[in-house]
């Protein structure tokens, strides 16, 4: 073919690099330039100031804070989105009916489906203490003592967020693990039955080598969006009170938008990068080094 | 004969059916107490948050409506028709040149466009508003259009690509023989051909697109035009003490997708094993 017709050819990749190269990347690289910034946006003045910024970070104790719920977020999903939702998976599966194994999986997914400002609100309306539902049902169960107001209490917001993200997120991480658990070849099942395997040891024999590719996709996607969290704390304490359900989007935000300072913004959204990265080449390792073959 | 063993698993299997009904009940009531919430009284929402209504009042629905919901839907609605659209053609298109075209760097691209797939909004988000405002898009709806399209454009072309290599190179050929120009070969045959992957991708767009919050509370800030979402957030914030009409408002913004979930089902969990099986 000649030169010229195959660098023609580009036209078909074009629209797609260029967008991905002007509003993903460009603004990656601008970011680093940014973080090296103090920078009043309302006024417009600029200057360099160096590592300034990474330094207030590492002495921020709401950076921390920001880190470590984002961390107990991540935890907390690993249990209830990758492990809790895999057996649920295998659960339904294992019905002998399919109309039911159909009906619980769109059930599950139900709350995936509405927007996390929906939830996010609902859950507000839940934890509320006069109108919700929770402490009425802990007084219906004569657990009256344990009610309190959730969201407005500092040991108790960063969970009553982590509990909503878990009701929404892990009925799609059921429906990803009932596709993966279709795929395995039934043969391998009924070899197992034919051997007097029990439904336990068939999960953990079989089921369960057979479906480590999409756990360890499901664990890295969960824990990479644990690290992105930002608008169900918005909706709900919008990091408070005093900064106990702070994560690092929201102290992003906070730190940009709010406090005016766009340079340490820049600097947070730096290690929200870095953290993300890392966890990215994780995944190419493990999938690498994980795949299965049957 | 009854074995031990036949017991503990019939009473096995009766336990975990009801463990999973527990749990679709537990799942699905907050959702039921939102519609019933939307149609009761102030005062019968502070009374007994588990009671029915006494008279059902539809017209908390209208109010959430004409207090702005109808707008934020209209704003949704077009956004999301308009980037799903606009993805699902630039990553199709994309996927072709890919995978059925010879492409100088063909690696490098690829690449490029899956490394996308990794990247964080929140990590752009400052140069971002810049830029944008340097545009003079800030605030438009052009803004949300190009960021939702940009940062969506890398999985939707993961998808389709996987569903494209394994069409057979022989179409093509065909197509070619014909004396139809790659271009037309594209609109007429490989297009019709990846309907079902089309679909699903659709669904995963507009699903993302309704529900954004980020970009669309940043980049729409104080302006008339806001999606459903950011919208909520604004009606709680001004009429916050007319608890039925924020629940009104909020069955309003969840409906649609989980009608749409409903109806295309087969084609969504199609689209997830397509997509997480390659």
């Amino acid at each position: 073919m000649r030169k010229a017709a195959r660098w023609r050819n580009l036209v078909w990749v074009l629209p797609a690099v260029l967008l991905l190269c002007v509003f993903c990347y460009l603004p990656l690289v601008q970011n680093l330039g940014f973080s090296l910034l103090k920078w009043d946006i309302y006024s417009g003045r600029q200057a360099f100031v160096g590592a300034d910024n990474y330094v207030k970070m590492v002495n921020d104790p709401i950076f921390w804070k920001s880190l470590l719920n984002n961390t107990l977020y991540a935890g907390i999903s690993i249990i209830f989105q990758v492990f809790g939702a895999l057996v649920l998976a295998a659960l339904v599966e294992g019905l002998p009916s399919s109309r039911w194994r159909g009906t619980l999986r769109a059930i599950y997914f139900v709350p995936s489906a509405i927007s996390l400002t929906v939830a996010g609100l609902l859950f507000y309306f839940i934890y509320e203490p006069r109108m919700g539902i929770l402490n009425a049902a802990l007084e219906t169960l004569g657990l009256g003592n344990f009610a309190q107001a959730w969201l407005g209490q500092e040991n108790t917001a960063i969970f009553g967020i982590i509990a909503m993200s878990q009701w929404q997120g892990f009925g799609y991480c059921t429906l990803l693990f009932a596709v993966a658990l279709q795929r395995i070849p039934s043969e391998l099942f009924e070899a197992a039955s034919i051997d007097g395997v029990g439904p336990v040891r068939r999960f953990f024999s079989v089921s369960l080598p057979l479906v480590r590719e999409m756990s360890s996709l499901m664990m890295i996607v969960t824990v990479s969006g644990a690290f992105q969290v930002f608008n169900e704390v918005m909706v709900m304490t919008t990091g408070g009170p005093n900064n106990s359900s702070q994560v690092l989007g929201t102290w992003l935000y906070r730190s940009g938008f709010v406090r005016n300072d766009f340079g340490y913004a820049a600097a947070i959204a730096t290690a929200v990068f870095v953290i993300t990265l890392v966890l990215a080449v994780l995944q190419l390792w493990l999938a690498r080094r994980r795949r299965v073959e049957w | 004969m009854v074995t031990r063993t036949s017991v503990l698993m019939v009473l096995g299997r009766v336990f975990v059916q009801a463990f999973l009904v527990a749990l679709a009940i537990v799942v699905i009531y907050p959702l039921l107490w939102m519609l019933l919430n939307g149609v009761k009284s102030n005062s019968e929402l502070f009374a007994d948050p588990f009671a029915f209504p006494h008279a059902w009042r539809w017209e908390n629905y209208v109010t959430a409506w004409n207090r702005g919901v109808g707008d934020y839907l209209t704003t949704s609605v077009l956004v999301t028709v308009a980037s799903t659209v606009a993805t699902v053609l630039i990553s199709a298109w994309a996927a072709y040149g890919l995978t059925r075209v010879k492409i100088p760097f063909n690696r490098t691209i690829l690449i490029l466009i899956l490394a996308g797939l990794m990247l964080a909004p929140t990590v752009a988000l400052i140069p971002l508003v810049k830029m944008f405002q340097a545009l003079g898009l800030y605030n438009s709806f052009w803004a949300l259009l190009i960021l939702y399209t940009a940062f969506r454009v890398p999985f939707t072309t993961f998808l389709i690509r996987a569903y494209m290599l394994d069409l057979p190179f022989e179409v093509d050929e065909a197509a070619a023989v014909d004396g139809a120009s790659k271009a037309r070969a594209f609109w007429q045959v490989i297009l019709p051909m990846c309907r079902p992957i089309i679909i699903s991708t659709i669904l995963l767009n507009v699903l993302f697109t309704w529900n954004e919050y980020l970009f669309a509370m940043i980049f729409t800030s104080g302006g008339a035009l806001q999606t459903l979402p950011v919208g909520l957030t604004n009606l709680m914030a001004k009429h916050g003490t007319d608890y039925p009409v924020v629940f009104a408002g909020m069955a309003i913004a969840a409906m649609p997708v989980i009608v749409l979930f409903f109806a295309g089902q087969r084609y969504f969990i199609r689209g997830l094993a397509d997509g997480v099986g390659k």
